[in-house]
């Protein structure tokens, strides 16, 4: 249930600039997704943090169940191969 | 910025440019009362923005002021030691805050007169006044955009919300009659072109705030005549205990720094 007196929860991602993806900085409490843009642009971006934002409501987020972490995650240990480490990256390539 | 710009010993100037940056002052430092008691960690976080936005930009205006006026008198001296009648914020800056829906509705008021303001600002005669507009301006329309909204939620929100905004736009809204009263002063302004006429902007200040008020199921209270003289120096007895709060360091220990 959700708390009557308390705003809901939404996940603040920030995008740092142009080209960039935007990455999950914190949490917020909002009335609705319009406050919570604005709460997020005054905690999150008051340092010149961000150009975009996106904020999406806690309870939207599907998570993983960390008990299954074993056969979910365990698996891809002993698979080198996967790792595209046989490639030279050009030196222009600054975010990959 | 050449010398030239600035008009030493223009009186009506520095009262003009004291006017705007006294507004900025004492309404930021009215917000920032809130500081630890707001509803919410991220009100509180909300409104400390836009107290120091406007507090940036009496900086500008104050340290202005200072050069206009040619006796060395600094941002810090002008903002934080002189005296009450030497104010000359519009009389609605200095009203308590009250309850939070209280502090909303005088934000939305002045909010919305500085948004017209520094629009008209930007093309001011006056190269340094257009300068800080063309700043403000950015930060007034996001002031407003969140001032609105809140109350538009609150106007539009509960019976009790409702009751107490209705309430706080019937003290409040006589204060607003001042912000437009044209003096000697503002019609000098206006007639040198460095600022944008009070007529023309109360209205579109008067469309802006009806759609706002219209959107919150608020009645527009009746206009009352005008009474109030903050402009001029002379104000409410609130303005008072909020600069001795205000100056008490400064007044204590002259000059210090950290």
């Amino acid at each position: 249930m959700e708390d009557k007196n308390q705003w809901p929860l939404y996940e603040v991602f920030v995008r740092a600039r142009g080209g960039l993806d935007h990455k999950h900085t914190g949490s917020l409490h909002a009335a609705d997704a319009r406050m919570a843009i604005e709460h997020a642009r005054d905690l999150y971006t008051r340092r010149q943090e961000g150009v975009s934002l996106w904020v999406v409501r806690s309870t939207d987020i599907t998570a993983s169940d960390p008990t299954d972490a074993d056969s979910l995650f365990e698996p891809a240990r002993d698979k080198v191969y996967r790792h595209p480490t046989f490639y030279e990256i050009p030196d222009e390539v600054k975010t990959l | 910025m050449s010398a030239a710009a600035v008009s030493a010993g223009d009186e009506q100037l520095l009262r003009y440019v004291l006017r705007l940056g006294d507004l900025s002052l004492v309404l930021g430092q009215r917000l920032g009362e809130w500081v630890g008691h707001s509803p919410a960690l991220e009100e509180d976080l909300g409104l400390a923005n836009i107290a120091l936005d406007l507090i940036g930009q009496a900086r500008f205006f104050l340290g202005y002021a200072g050069e206009i006026e040619g006796r060395g008198r600094g941002e810090d001296e002008i903002a934080f030691l002189r005296e009450h009648s030497e104010y000359c914020n519009p009389t609605l800056a200095e009203q308590p805050n009250g309850d939070f829906g209280q502090t909303i509705v005088r934000q939305v008021l002045i909010d919305a007169f500085q948004l017209e303001l520094y629009e008209g600002l930007i093309s001011s005669a006056d190269e340094r006044l257009a300068a800080v507009a063309a700043k403000a301006v950015k930060e007034t329309r996001y002031h407003l955009r969140y001032s609105s909204g809140w109350l538009v939620r609150l106007g539009d929100g509960t019976a009790e919300s409702h009751t107490r905004v209705q309430a706080a736009l019937q003290r409040l809204w006589p204060y607003t009659t001042e912000l437009f009263a044209a003096d000697a002063v503002d019609e000098a302004m206006t007639e040198r072109g460095v600022a944008p006429s009070l007529a023309a902007l109360e209205k579109s200040w008067s469309s802006r705030i009806g759609a706002v008020l219209a959107e919150a199921t608020l009645e527009r209270p009746a206009d009352r005549p005008y009474s109030w003289y903050g402009k001029q120096g002379q104000h409410s007895e609130h303005l008072g205990y909020m600069l001795t709060e205000m100056q008490y360091l400064q007044r204590t220990y002259p000059g210090a720094r950290w």
